[in-house]
Parts: C-alpha cells; sequence; structure tokens
C-alpha cells in the first residue's frame, strides 16, 4: 500500500464498523421489541 | 400493478412485503460490496499522484454521495407523509435519519483520514468537508427534534417539516460555503477529483456508490419494519406475529 | 374575509404585540445586555491588540448577534403559547401565515433592531474602521429579519416542549450560517476598502426568500405542533 497501509485499512475498518452497527441496531431493536410486546401479552391473559 | 402499491400502504402487508425483500437485499448488497472491494483493492492500479491512499475514496465518494442522496429522500418521504396523510412515508423518513447520518459521519471521517497524508493535517477548512460537517447537523437536529417529541406522531409530522427546510437550505448553505472557502482559503492544493479517471479505478467507485444504494434500502426496510411494529403494537397482526415468534 | 380585514388583523396583531413587549420593558434590555457582554469577553479571552481586533471583529459581532437572535427566540410565541391564544389564531378566519409574519416582524423590531443601536459601540470597541461599521449596520439590518424568520420555524416546532431551548440552538444554528457568511465577510471586505454590493444583492435575496417561505413554514409547524 505504498506507505499509505495504515489510512486505507483504518477507513475501511471504520466504515465496516459503521456499515455493521446499522445493520445490528434494527436487529437488537426488533428483538427486545418482540420480547416486550410477547411479556405484555403474557400478562394480558393472565389477568384479564 | 397499482394494488401492489395499495397493499404497501398498510402496515400489515408492507411489513410482510418488506421482510420478503430483506435476504435478497442483503444477498445483493454483499456480493456487490465484496466485489467492489476485490475491484478497489486488487485491480484498481495505484495513482501516480496519490499513492495507495486515493483508494479511501471508494468508501469516501460513496457515502459523500448517499449522505445528501438520503437527506433528499427523507425530505421528500416527510413531505408526502405530510400531504397525503401517508403513514408510511413519515416511517421511512424517520427511518432515514439514522442512516444518513451515520453516512455523513463516514463521508466526514475517512475525509479526514484521506486528508491526513494529502494535506498533512486531519482537518482542513475544506469546502466539501465542512458542508458535510453542516450536514451532519442537520441530521443531528433531525434525531434531536424526534427523539424530544413524546407523540411519535407528531414528532415525524414536525421532523417532516424540518427535513423539508433543511432540503431548502442545503443548497444555499453549499453555496455560501463555498463562497466563504474560495475567499479565505486561497486556491487549496486539493488533489480530489482528477479531471480523467482510469476506468478501472471508475468501476469500484461505481460499484461501491451502488451497493451503498442497496445497503440504505435495506437498512431503511429493516428499520421501517421495526418502526411499523412499534406503532401497531395493539392491532391484531401484530398480536399474533408476536404469539407465534 | 377581505384583504382589508387581513390588513386589520396584520396591524392589530402587530401593535398587541409591541405594546405587550413595551408593557414589559425591563426585558427588553436582555438580548441587548446578552449582545454587548458576549463581544467584550472575545478581547479578554484572546488579548487586546487592536490590529488582531479589527481583524476578528466581523466574525465576533455577528456569531453575538446569531447567539442573542437565538436566544430571544422562545419569546416569540411562549407567552401566547402558554395562555392559548396561540390556539385562537389556529381557528382564526385569517391565514395563520399572515398572522405569524405580523408576530415576527413585531419580535424583530423588539429583539432585533435594538441590536443595530449598540452594534456601532462594539465596532468602536473592537477598533473597526467608519466604512466597517457602516457596513456592520447594513448587515444587521438585512440579515437579523432573516435570523428571526428562520428561527420562527424552530420556535414553532419546539414550542409544546418543556426544555426546547438546547434543541432550538441544536436546530436553528445550522440554518444561521449562510447569513454568518455574507454577513460577516461583507464587513470584513468593506474593512479593506473594496465594495461589498454583492453581499449586500445576497443578503437581501435571503431576505426575500425567508419573507416569502419561512411563514408558511412556521404556520405549518404550529398547527403540527398544537394538534
Amino acid at each position: 500500500m505504498g506507505g499509505y497501509a495504515a489510512y486505507v485499512w483504518s477507513s475501511y475498518a471504520i466504515a465496516l464498523v459503521v456499515l455493521v452497527a446499522n445493520v445490528m441496531v434494527p436487529i437488537i431493536q426488533r428483538r427486545k421489541l418482540l420480547a416486550r410486546l410477547a411479556r405484555r401479552q403474557r400478562r394480558e391473559r393472565r389477568q384479564p | 400493478m397499482l394494488r401492489f402499491f395499495h397493499q404497501l400502504g398498510s402496515p400489515k402487508h408492507f411489513y410482510r412485503i418488506a421482510g420478503s425483500w430483506i435476504p435478497w437485499l442483503a444477498a445483493a448488497c454483499a456480493v456487490l460490496m465484496l466485489y467492489g472491494l476485490y475491484q478497489g483493492m486488487v485491480v484498481a492500479p495505484t495513482d501516480y499522484q496519490q499513492g495507495d491512499s486515493y483508494r479511501i475514496m471508494f468508501i469516501h465518494v460513496p457515502s459523500a454521495w448517499m449522505s445528501l442522496f438520503i437527506y433528499v429522500v427523507m425530505a421528500a418521504a416527510g413531505a408526502i407523509g405530510l400531504i397525503w396523510h401517508m403513514k408510511l412515508a413519515e416511517v421511512i423518513a424517520i427511518s432515514s435519519a439514522p442512516i444518513g447520518a451515520s453516512f455523513t459521519f463516514l463521508a466526514l471521517i475517512t475525509g479526514s483520514i484521506w486528508g491526513k497524508p494529502m494535506w498533512g493535517t486531519w482537518w482542513v477548512w475544506d469546502a466539501r468537508l465542512t458542508s458535510e460537517l453542516i450536514l451532519l447537523f442537520l441530521y443531528l437536529g433531525v434525531m434531536a427534534l424526534y427523539g424530544a417529541i413524546d407523540d411519535k406522531r407528531t414528532a415525524a409530522r414536525a421532523t417532516a417539516i424540518l427535513a423539508i427546510v433543511g432540503v431548502v437550505n442545503i443548497p444555499i448553505i453549499h453555496y455560501s460555503v463555498e463562497w466563504w472557502n474560495t475567499l479565505h482559503q486561497g486556491p487549496t492544493v486539493t488533489k480530489f477529483g482528477a479531471p480523467s479517471i482510469d476506468i478501472r479505478m471508475l468501476i469500484p467507485l461505481l460499484v461501491m456508490a451502488v451497493a451503498f444504494k442497496l445497503f440504505y434500502v435495506l437498512v431503511v426496510l429493516m428499520r421501517a419494519r421495526l418502526e411499523v411494529l412499534e406503532r401497531e403494537r395493539n392491532a391484531r397482526w401484530v398480536r399474533e406475529l408476536v404469539e407465534a415468534s | 374575509m377581505s384583504t382589508a380585514s387581513l390588513n386589520r388583523a396584520f396591524a392589530l396583531l402587530l401593535w398587541r404585540d409591541l405594546l405587550l413587549a413595551f408593557r414589559r420593558r425591563t426585558e427588553l434590555l436582555n438580548p441587548l445586555l446578552f449582545f454587548v457582554l458576549v463581544t467584550t469577553l472575545f478581547p479578554l479571552g484572546i488579548g487586546a491588540d487592536p490590529a488582531l481586533l479589527r481583524a476578528v471583529a466581523p466574525g465576533i459581532i455577528w456569531v453575538a448577534a446569531l447567539l442573542a437572535a437565538m436566544l430571544s427566540l422562545d419569546s416569540v410565541f411562549r407567552s401566547d403559547f402558554e395562555d392559548g391564544s396561540l390556539e385562537q389564531f389556529l381557528i382564526s378566519a385569517q391565514p395563520l401565515s399572515v398572522l405569524v409574519l405580523a408576530k415576527v416582524i413585531a419580535h424583530w423590531l423588539i429583539t432585533g433592531l435594538p441590536l443595530l443601536i449598540v452594534a456601532p459601540l462594539l465596532g468602536l470597541l473592537l477598533h473597526m474602521s467608519g466604512a466597517s461599521i457602516a457596513a456592520l449596520l447594513l448587515t444587521l439590518l438585512l440579515g437579523t429579519p432573516v435570523l428571526s424568520l428562520i428561527g420562527a420555524i424552530g420556535v414553532a416546532l419546539t414550542v409544546g416542549l418543556r426544555r426546547g431551548g438546547v434543541i432550538l440552538s441544536l436546530l436553528v444554528l445550522p440554518l444561521y450560517i449562510p447569513v454568518l457568511i455574507f454577513a460577516a465577510d461583507a464587513v470584513a471586505t468593506s474593512g479593506a476598502g473594496l465594495p461589498i454590493t454583492a453581499h449586500l444583492s445576497l443578503l437581501a435575496a435571503l431576505l426575500v426568500l425567508s419573507v416569502s417561505l419561512s411563514p408558511l413554514a412556521t404556520a405549518a409547524a404550529l398547527k403540527i405542533s398544537l394538534s
């Protein structure tokens, strides 16, 4: 990389982190939301 | 065709259709990114002026394009939501903001890293970097406003107004920053945007640009599905979905 | 509903807001004091070298004006929101954007125009030349109404929030940047003895644009905030 390796690879690494975070956040939040809704529905069934 | 769009307007069908698209989008996006990386890192030749540092361009330039593109999409979706009271457009608009902010952040960071070997410092008040920084502030303002208003429908409509105001202002801001830059900076020794670009450098750039577009569509659909689920939490189809999972 | 009744509503609202402001005279001084205070902080912070101060004066005065305009924004709709008269404007027969324009003009007369009175004094404190001070006054005259008009959109979006202040600054300050750039550069250019017609035309264009568009956006934002 002609002396620029650190710059190039750190750019790509940061890009990778940002992109992966963008994908992971909705997946995790969706899981949390589904768990929360499931809890709520169980609660409602127990005491109607 | 019309029926398809009509169905897309209903949250339940949107959730289903978007869900069926996501794996395909993810696969296409991954393939394109890997191909773009291969083209950019292996096939593309070393630049005679900048050496290999120019390879940052393959993520910096598409990110910068996306940052502006997503803001325009956000404002357009917000306007559609305001005018025709389409809930789905509101959801798309508000789901776009964090993605656009992360692309803007990426463009800034990679621009700064690219600038270090080129200019010798991490930050130069270059017109493009400065505009990008202001764009980041605009995104953060949109996100802060959405977070501050408790009622999410009101919040979505208020942020739509802000996004439209922002989109009217972006050309003015861009022009003023360019004006300011030419006066205060003198001719910067900028090596960005070579007049003619080798075809082997152009291909990875365009491939990455398409890959980033697909990535945006992928993530915006994921976020929009989440938002729909949250808003429709009391609808029957969501209850059944929760039971099933 | 005729044009005459619209003009009357506009004039009445303008007069009412001015009257209300003069009933609370001490509050009128606050943005002015802030403007002077922020400007005097800079020589203390960066040193009193006249050449240095002259070089940075346009930027300092304009940033201080920006902050003063922003801090005074909250009062555009606040009291009307709290006593419920804002809802009356919403259901009145007159178009809301015209009423909004009346309120913003009143607000500018109260908080923006006084900045012009103290600006020459600050110019002298920062060793600005006579030509620069004249340019400063012209840019303030053209620029501060733009600040009030753009700011009104931000206030309308945040008026229902309990802690809207910080968010308001986040929303409004990036939109102020073009005014800052053209105005501060105009003052600096006139200090170098060059003509500033281009700057003034651009500021005037910004003013025309914001007078015509911002009341519409403000009215739409108010309708959403109060729904």
